[in-house]
């Protein structure tokens, strides 16, 4: 039996092209720009036909977790990245994308996508809401998104809510802001960072380059 | 390990051009902007804001070219302002590679524009710049700071404190205050104002105008309470003696126990 990395490799030989998904609400550009100074080849998808080329998936993310489900519903893409991820395609999200795996957001009171079990909650007022800032990743278990980081790793983050996987494995990473939060998320062939890896500078431009060459084994 | 503060390299542009000026006047060229840019950048500033100073006064929409030629080059957070006036004009600049988007004169004039930012795109997209200056206390100015508009020309009648907290109500995810007194002298941030403003909201506060040396940094951090520090003369003002590199200031920031991101040794990163 072909391990599911073989199995893609028959679908897609020697082909290495990361789809950005690009809608409304999210920032695309700023992803792009990072994976052509990696000089990595990618293209922005805006629609499930342009999703079909892809063998890796990054789903940025900027604002409100209602205004991201509606706006990748309104492309008709929610359907095809859930087609792709179940198929074993390496998936990344970010931000917001990150938020939107969960099964609910206290943002706005919304059903996610529901890929990783749990919750996302705002943090207390007894801290600044929006966290805005560069904070330390402590990873929690090993992920190939980690590989050549420093041990005590700074990222950008920007953020209100933050998640809470029902199962322990699926935290990647914790960050400490009124408490260790989730920082990276994944199972399978999912990871997820709530920090903005394109805005992180050389260390983030590292993790964009660790899930450019990543299989999708865990 | 927790929560760093922010070392935010400031750009006033005109016309892709990096300049410097003392209390909002008196512009002089310092650098082209994508050049100083990524000099900044492999420096490992924590930000960057750039304002297109022209464009409100020019009644145009601020210079997009430049902004997407900047966000090409810098992979640390970017914030844009100048001439915003409208959620599609929001977009566009996001578009173009903007992280953040400054509002500031616009706002005071229409601050419904803080809340279709911050509904259209996150609250943590819209940062509400502002210009104040002592005036005393007086009628209407209980905090003795009032808000000025159009690069501190106009003033408005509106008293900081109440505005950094209606802007705050409003949707705006962080709140910068821009000393007119102080901007461009090199003596220090006013930090009366910028505690104050602290105080009054709980988005993160940012210090503006009037950091020359490490230690007025320091203080807008710890006296000033702000979680970030705009600086510009330091880095390359033609007017000071000495300017100082990014790393170099952090690591005296640093070493004064303020929390900040270490230097990241990019030959380590494999």
């Amino acid at each position: 039996m072909k391990s599911a990395v073989e199995a893609r490799a028959l679908h897609y030989p020697r082909l290495r092209m990361i789809g950005v998904v690009d809608y409304a609400a999210g920032n695309a550009p700023s992803v792009s720009y990072a994976l052509t100074h990696l000089g990595l080849a990618h293209q922005l998808v805006g629609s499930p036909a342009e999703l079909a080329g892809c063998d890796h998936i990054i789903l940025p993310g900027v604002g409100a977790a209602p205004a991201t489900l509606d706006s990748l519903d309104a492309t008709h893409l929610t359907a095809a990245i859930a087609q792709a991820v179940s198929e074993g395609t390496p998936f990344l999200g970010i931000c917001v994308g990150l938020q939107i795996l969960l099964d609910h957001s206290a943002e706005g009171d919304v059903h996610c996508l529901g890929w990783i079990p749990g919750r996302v909650t705002r943090f207390p007022d007894t801290v600044r809401v929006p966290q805005i800032g560069w904070n330390a990743i402590s990873p929690v278990r090993a992920h190939p998104i980690l590989a050549n980081l420093p041990d005590n790793a700074y990222c950008y983050f920007v953020n209100s809510y933050f998640a809470t996987p029902t199962h322990p494995e699926d935290v990647i990473a914790t960050t400490d802001y009124a408490g260790a939060f989730a920082s990276i998320i994944g199972r399978a062939n999912i990871v997820a960072t709530q920090f903005h890896a394109e805005k992180s500078g050389p260390v983030g431009l590292r993790m964009l380059a660790n899930f450019a060459s990543w299989d999708g084994d865990a | 390990m927790s929560l760093t503060k922010r070392l935010i390299a400031c750009f006033d542009v005109i016309a892709g051009r990096v300049t410097k000026a003392q209390q909002f006047q008196d512009n002089i060229d310092v650098d082209d902007a994508v050049t100083l840019a990524r000099r900044l950048y492999a420096e490992q500033i924590d930000e960057i804001v750039f304002y297109d100073i022209t464009a409100s006064s020019e009644r145009r929409m601020l210079d997009l070219e430049t902004v997407r030629a900047v966000a090409q080059e810098v992979f640390v957070p970017f914030t844009v302002g100048g001439g915003i006036k409208s959620v599609d004009e929001m977009h566009q600049a996001l578009k173009a590679g903007a992280e953040k988007i400054s509002i500031d004169s616009m706002a005071v004039r229409n601050p419904e524009i803080i809340r279709e930012g911050a509904a259209a795109f996150g609250r943590q997209c819209i940062v509400l710049s502002t210009q104040v200056k002592h005036v005393g206390v007086r009628d209407g100015i209980p905090s003795g700071y009032e808000v000025f508009i159009d690069g501190a020309r106009t003033a408005t009648g509106l008293d900081a404190l109440d505005w950094v907290r209606r802007g705050e109500e409003l949707g705006a995810g962080e709140i910068v205050v821009n000393s007119i007194d102080n901007d461009g002298l090199a003596q220090g941030y006013d930090l009366r104002i910028m505690r104050a403003v602290a105080d009054a909201v709980n988005v993160p506060v940012i210090a503006s105008g009037g950091a020359g040396t490490v230690a007025h940094i320091a203080a807008g951090l710890t006296e000033g309470a702000a979680q970030a520090a705009i600086i510009s003369s330091i880095l390359y003002s033609p007017r000071l003696d000495r300017n100082e590199s990014p790393r170099d200031i952090k690591a005296e920031l640093s070493d004064l126990g303020i929390p900040m991101r270490p230097w990241v040794d990019v030959d380590d990163l494999g």
